[in-house]
Parts: C-alpha cells; structure tokens; sequence
C-alpha cells in the first residue's frame, strides 16, 4: 500500500493504515494530539472542530485517508499554556468556559469564523445574503451554533469572539458595516 | 465500523469503474460515516471521489453548473449564488452547522438518508434499513415524520434543505453510469417509499452525481423558511420554500416547494396553480393550503405539522407578496 501523508500544525505525519480510522481518532490516539475532544463522535457537538486548509470540519465525521495532502491546524497548533494566542487569552479573559471540554473545538471554530467573516460570507440570519454580512452578536450566534457548550458559557464565548473582532479593527472582519 | 477497503478515484471515469464494481461513493462523508459507525451502512468498498475534479462551479447557458463535490459553504458563499439565486444559498445555511457545510457537498446531500429515529436504532424495525422488518414509526414517537406521499411501509421524511430549494428553483441532476450519462429534473430524484423504501433515489446502480445545474435566474422574491424547535442547527420540523413574482398587484409567477412535509421534498403544481394570476389575500393562502393538505395524513404524534404547514405556507406568501 502506498504511504500517504497530511501536515498536522505543521509537521508531516503518515495518515493510518486502517481506513475506518477518523481523523479525530487519528489525532487523539496516533498522534497524541488530545486537544480536540470526542463529544458526541456523531457531528452533533462540535467538541472535534479541527480547521482542514483553513476550514473548520468536525473531524470525528471524517475519514482520515481521505485528507492526504491536507493542512490540518489543532488547538495544540494555535498555541499551548505558554503561547495562548490572542483568541485564547480573550476566552480566559472573557471566562469563555467552565469545564472545558467544548473549548478547544469553540476557539478552532472561532478562528475560522474570523476567516468567514473576513471573505464576507453571509449566514442563515443575514438580511441580504449578496451584501458582506454586518457583524452583531445575533450572526455570531448563529455562526457558533455547531458548537455546543452544555456548561452553558455561550454568551461569555460570544463576549471573548465579539473582543477578538473589535481588537482587530483593520480586517475586514473588524467592519461594523462592510 | 465494519472493515472496508477505501480506494481513491483520480477521476470521474475511475470512480465509475469502482462503483460499476460494486463500491459505494464517498465525498465529504459527513452522512456515510455517521451511518458506517452506527452499522446502518455496511459497504465493503468505498470509492473516494473527492479528487474527480468535480469541484466547480461555472456558468452554463444562463444558468449555473455546480459540481457534484461543491462544498455547501462554497455553494453558499459563491456571489453569483447569492445574487441570483439567493433561495439556495438561504437553503443550505439554514442546514447543519459551519463545520459539517465546510464538509458535506452538493451530491452527497442529495442522497442524504432520512433522520427517522427507527431508521437510526438497528434494534427497531425499519423497512428503509432493512426491507421486510415493518415500520415502528407507524405506532411510535413519529413528530418528525411525513403527512404527504407515506406508504403502509415507511412514513420518514427526506431531512435536508438545499434539495428543497434546488425543487423550487427547477435544477437538474446531471449523472453518468454504466449507461451513459442523463439528467433527471430534481422532482424526479427522489423517490417515494411506496412499497420499497429501501431506495431514497432513483439512482441505478454504478451512477454517479456529477454536476447539478440551475436555469436561468427568474428575478423573483426568494424565501427560505425553516421551522424547527431550535433556532439553529436542527432539522426542519416544515420548511417552505418560495420562488414568486408579482405582476401588479396579482401574483403572476409562483414556485413553492415544502421540506420535511412530505416523504420527499414536495412541490405541487396545484398549488401553485391556485396562486397564479389571483390577488394576495389570506383567503387565497388558505385555498392553496386546501389543496397542498388535501391528502394529508398524520400519524399521531405529527399531526400538527398539518396545522404547521398551513400556517408556514400563509407566512411565506405573505412576506413574498407583501410590498
């Protein structure tokens, strides 16, 4: 069989002979990567939010042979206890959790929300799904809604995502009314 | 999950051979492998098609051609989409989640399989999982079920919403198979469960979605309406989908097609024929929601998506009609 590979945060990793193996538990178990949680494992929760070239995909719904040549980005890859990204220290400042669990997949989904509303694209509450989205904590909301957090810390992680936008004001993602 | 050999097809013509073989066609997976997890889905041979090339989207005609592996975020985000036919784009953002859109593609979530809750426990009958068995939605917790086009053997709804859209917006599904290639208008795409719920589509064995295209943009007021009992990120309990143009103050161009009312997306031209040429008033919406009820169903605990469905109707032609 020939060895194909994918680049987790980075570093080139052989993907798994096993064909029923999913990435989540490719990363979770092969590769140790133990940030990315198994929730529900069914693509209700999004506790496995893993970004694939960019794009958050729920990871526990995905084989992992099918991501040869893929970048995959974890939470380990966008930053650890000492190395808190900016989007991670606004969930500590923001108190964005409780127990944690759900976090990992809320600041991978978050971060490519941030790419969403950068490219203008509009969401299922969007007035005019032609204009470049407004951004309010309703289009937020909706946005986060594959990402369930049963300690129920939603409009803390809303009020750490809302701090991210504002702090990043000549992005178009920073725009009150593009 | 049972074992399977999983090949990657470099084109469309590789995966046509892997799936005259015998292999079942998996793209984003965001449906099979939930399936293949559960033991619902069993293939001993998975063909990816993610790498056939049939990612894009580009103008044809008039109209649109999306291929088959054309994520719904993509589908949804493409401008030309979203200017000219926005009921699509509203379609599939009011589906699913960011992260399975980014995933699940325009062919795969046309053969997406129902969400009946017997479908899903392999401890329960279901002639949809397993042809014979009975059907335990009949007697049992059936609210999300179908009022329209049920048969003795299988009362589940098909669950998604871009289909939906696609019925009322007249698009067609282009395939290739062992017999060529043909095109089926999406009213025909699927099937009801009549006595052989087994089958969702009328797909034949070894064909593949290649590509499905939209006509010519109408210029008419676009609506999705989704009723669900959450307000994100949940199946359609109703969803009603409108394509309508006014001609002064009457009605002269009506496409309405209705989500998880029915066994397949529905669209009735009947009711559509009531609307035509007619000044809106809530007379007029109760008359077309006579005739979309008038063979309706319930099953017990669904009965009230008969109630729903009137009312959804009378909503959406409402803010269509409106000034």
């Amino acid at each position: 069989m020939v060895q194909i590979f994918a680049r987790v945060n980075g570093t080139e990793h052989p993907l798994p002979q096993d064909s029923r193996r999913t990435l989540l538990d490719w990363l979770r178990e092969d590769l140790g990567l133990t940030g990315a949680k198994k929730g529900c494992d069914h693509g209700q929760c999004g506790a496995c939010t893993v970004l694939v070239d960019g794009r958050r995909i729920n990871s526990c719904l995905s084989l992992a042979q099918l991501h040869e040549g893929d970048e995959i980005e974890t939470i380990e890859g966008i930053g650890g206890a000492d190395s808190l990204s900016t989007l991670q220290k606004a969930f500590v400042t923001h108190d964005g959790f409780q127990c944690g669990y759900c976090t990992p997949g809320q600041i991978c989904s978050a971060k490519a929300l941030m790419r969403e509303l950068a490219e203008g694209w509009p969401s299922a509450v969007s007035e005019d799904v032609a204009a470049h989205p407004p951004i309010s904590g309703e289009e937020l909301r909706e946005r986060m809604s594959g990402n369930l957090c049963r300690c129920g810390a939603y409009s803390n992680i809303i009020a750490a995502i809302e701090e991210m936008i504002a702090e990043a004001p000549g992005t178009p993602a920073g725009r009150q009314d593009a | 999950m049972k074992p399977f050999t999983l090949n990657h097809a470099q084109s469309a013509n590789e995966a046509l051979a892997s799936l005259a073989g015998g292999a079942t066609a998996i793209a984003g997976g965001t449906n099979l492998v939930d399936l293949m997890k559960l033991q619902i889905a069993t293939p001993d041979e998975l063909v990816s098609i993610r790498r056939t090339g049939l990612d894009a989207i580009t103008p044809e005609n008039d109209g649109l051609r999306i291929g088959a592996l054309v994520t719904n975020a993509d589908c949804a985000a493409d401008l030309r989409v979203r200017k000219s036919w926005p009921l699509l784009a509203k379609a599939i953002l009011a589906g699913a989640s960011p992260q399975l859109r980014n995933r699940a593609t325009t062919g795969g979530n046309l053969c997406q399989r129902t969400r009946c809750g017997y479908f899903y426990d392999t401890t329960q009958a279901c002639n949809k999982r397993e042809p014979g068995s009975g059907c335990a939605a009949r007697e049992g917790f059936n609210r999300i079920h179908a009022v329209l086009g049920t048969s003795d053997a299988c009362i589940a709804t098909y669950p998604g919403d871009m289909a939906v859209a696609l019925l009322a917006l007249d698009a067609v599904v282009h395939v290739e198979g062992p017999q060529g290639a043909r095109t089926i208008s999406v009213g025909e795409f699927h099937r009801q469960p009549g006595d052989d719920p087994g089958r969702d589509n009328v797909l034949e064995r070894g064909e593949l979605i290649t590509a499905v295209t939209l006509p010519a943009p109408t210029g008419g007021r676009q609506i999705y309406r989704k009723v669900r009992d959450r307000a994100s990120y949940a199946f359609a309990l109703i969803s009603v989908a409108i394509d309508l143009s006014m001609e002064g103050d009457r009605i002269a161009r009506c496409a309405l097609a209705f989500g998880s009312l029915g066994t397949v997306p529905w669209r009735d031209p009947a009711v559509e024929a009531v609307l035509v040429g007619e000044r809106p008033s809530p007379a007029l919406f109760d008359k077309a929601a006579d005739v979309l009820l008038r063979d309706a169903r319930g099953f017990g605990k669904n009965d009230f998506k008969i109630a729903l469905a009137r009312r959804a109707l009378a909503a959406t032609l409402h803010e269509a009609t409106k000034g």
